[in-house]
């Protein structure tokens, strides 16, 4: 028992606590609350309006009506009276619901949307020599060295909670909505899948913050324009990369039911989808799990196709991470980078929302089977054939 | 009915895998979009009005239609006289007048009548304007007044008082009581 204990490696422990706690709760959620601001206010200046912009807290910063004023665009705590509202409607559930399963749905949504988030690397490393940590503490809650099959695999448990809510809420809209949903994100599954392949055969390697390491050294795999990147063979190996990249985002897309592919939801067809019997925090959860699902895709395109952490042109100025030698700064400045590349992916997500038209049911699926597979299917072909050329 | 056949638009291979069309729809939304930012962090004149702090006032026609308010003539005399034509006409029946007599001490005692009460709930009245038409003594008027506002039922009630409140005086009116009658 005590070699047992004696083998427990406290800091560790801790450390992967306090990254967990600080991912989870400090980083992400709040940035769910914030996509979902982003939203409203991104749609609105796209549809000429003004948005919602005087919620504040009175006799403070953040007051009534006039409070800071970051380029003029106001009530920054819009997000938490969101909150609220959620917390204070009535938690309505329909006599006819299979309650069991109508509770454990936007659980079932939550909860892998959030869990995926282990992988993904949010920054290089952590010098924390200050408060007494000799190793540098890396700023990954797991470092799986099967990270996007880790990801996938707990990604498409989500689809459960869609089905569940779709079939427990026995009501014929959201029951459409589920069986939409299930078929498409099956569907895009598999091209999610099959577009990273390419990336995976070039980096050699499955551990997402190797490939980040690797990029920041090397060049983006999108931007190969530093280290080894200024090769031959990485600019002829760009064609399949911007392939396997837009075939990624699109698949992604679909997977987080954004969109224009947003059957599970379909406001016009379907009232609402599968959540239309929910209301309260049952409904927020929904919501929270579709935002953050859309965190963590865009995370994982960042760290494949965009560098992750990595400061553009890293080791020309002279930022480039170092192992077991980065300045603290340097280690926050990266986890810095991660998160603004989201921001601006959200943005982009939210642009293409208020932009598309939705497809229709059979042209998603067609798209999904008969152009999207294909593409992603001969890309892998293309992929391996550029590199025997150029390593034989 | 003659049938029109549409001939659906042909679309290059472009377009037909949403590359250009992608672009063009990226291009229409982004452009509103750094426009209207514009307008918000306020390089640009805004469009939009932002209601309590901006208001639309002094630029409301002369025929704009608000809060229904009797009107005193230049001697200060209520030019209501009662007849109720107001009240039969109003179509979700708003008005509630009760009729009183003029002492006969009175300088304006030949008018007969004058209303005791006079109610207008503002919560039933539809601002139509037929008070204001049907009236013979031009003593009732819609005013430019809109943001009626009150935290119960009996405050939304306007009563004789603040009708003339709302209302004033107006002069310039025909003046049916003068001395020459």
């Amino acid at each position: 028992m005590a070699v047992f204990l004696a083998s427990f490696d406290l800091a560790l422990l801790v450390t992967s606590v306090v990254k967990i706690v600080f991912l989870t709760f400090l980083v992400i959620m709040p940035m769910v609350a914030y996509s979902v601001y982003a939203e409203r206010r991104f749609s609105a200046v796209i549809q000429d309006r003004v948005g919602p912009n005087r919620v504040g807290i009175p006799l403070t910063l953040f007051g009534f009506k006039k409070d800071i004023q970051i380029l003029g665009i106001g009530g920054l705590v819009q997000p938490l009276a969101d909150g609220l509202k959620f917390f204070l409607k009535e938690d309505f559930t329909p006599r006819t619901v299979n309650t069991f399963y109508y509770w454990l749905a936007p659980c079932l949504t939550i909860v892998p949307a959030l869990m995926t988030c282990a992988v993904l690397p949010f920054g290089s490393e952590l010098d924390l020599s200050i408060i007494g940590l000799e190793q540098p503490v890396k700023a990954v809650i797991a470092d799986l060295n099967v990270g996007p099959l880790f990801v996938f695999a707990i990604a498409s448990l989500g689809v459960y909670g869609i089905v569940i809510a779709g079939w427990s809420s026995n009501s014929k809209y959201p029951f459409l909505g589920g069986v939409r949903s299930s078929a498409q994100m099956i569907s895009y599954e598999i091209s999610l899948g099959l577009s990273i392949i390419p990336v995976l055969m070039i980096f050699g390697e499955l551990n997402l913050s190797k490939m980040s390491a690797f990029q920041d050294a090397n060049g983006w795999l999108l931007l190969p324009l530093w280290g080894e990147g200024l090769s031959l063979e990485r600019w002829v190996l760009l064609v399949p990369v911007v392939i396997s990249f837009c075939v990624f985002v699109v698949a992604m897309f679909a997977e987080t039911n954004r969109l224009p592919f947003d059957m599970a939801e379909c406001e016009t067809e379907l009232v609402a989808g599968y959540h239309t019997e929910y209301s309260s925090m049952k409904f927020a959860l929904f919501f929270m799990g579709e935002y953050a699902a859309m965190i963590i895709g865009s995370g994982m395109a960042v760290t494949m196709f965009l560098g992750g952490w990595s400061i553009p042109f890293a080791p020309l100025i002279g930022l480039d991470y170092k192992p077991g030698d980065t300045p603290l700064w340097l280690g926050l400045l990266h986890i810095g980078t991660f998160f603004a590349k989201i921001v601006g992916f959200i943005l982009f997500f939210i642009l293409i929302r208020w932009s598309l038209p939705r497809f229709r049911f059979d042209q998603l699926m067609k798209l999904g089977w008969l152009f999207m597979f294909e593409v992603a299917l001969a890309n892998v072909v293309l992929t391996a054939l550029i590199l025997i050329a150029f390593n034989s | 009915m003659a049938t029109i056949t549409v001939q659906r638009p042909k679309l290059a291979w472009h377009e037909k895998l949403f590359l250009s069309t992608l672009v063009k729809g990226l291009k229409i939304t982004m452009g509103h979009a750094i426009r209207t930012f514009r307008q918000i962090a306020g390089k640009k004149e805004k469009v939009t009005m932002e209601y309590p702090e901006q208001k639309w006032d002094e630029n409301l026609p002369e025929y704009y239609r608000g809060a229904p308010a009797l009107v005193t003539d230049e001697h200060g005399r209520e030019r209501c006289v009662s007849c109720q034509l107001c009240e039969f006409i109003c179509p979700p029946k708003a008005i509630k007048i009760t009729p009183g007599e003029i002492p006969s001490d009175d300088p304006w005692a030949k008018v007969e009548k004058r209303p005791k009460e006079f109610e207008i709930d503002m919560i039933r009245c539809i601002y139509c304007g037929m008070c204001e038409e049907v009236c013979p003594e031009q003593a009732i008027y819609l005013r430019k007044d809109y943001a009626i506002t009150g935290e119960s039922r009996a405050e939304m009630v306007h009563d004789k008082k603040r009708l003339y409140e709302i209302g004033g005086m107006r002069v310039g009116l025909v003046n049916k009581w003068n001395e020459l009658k």
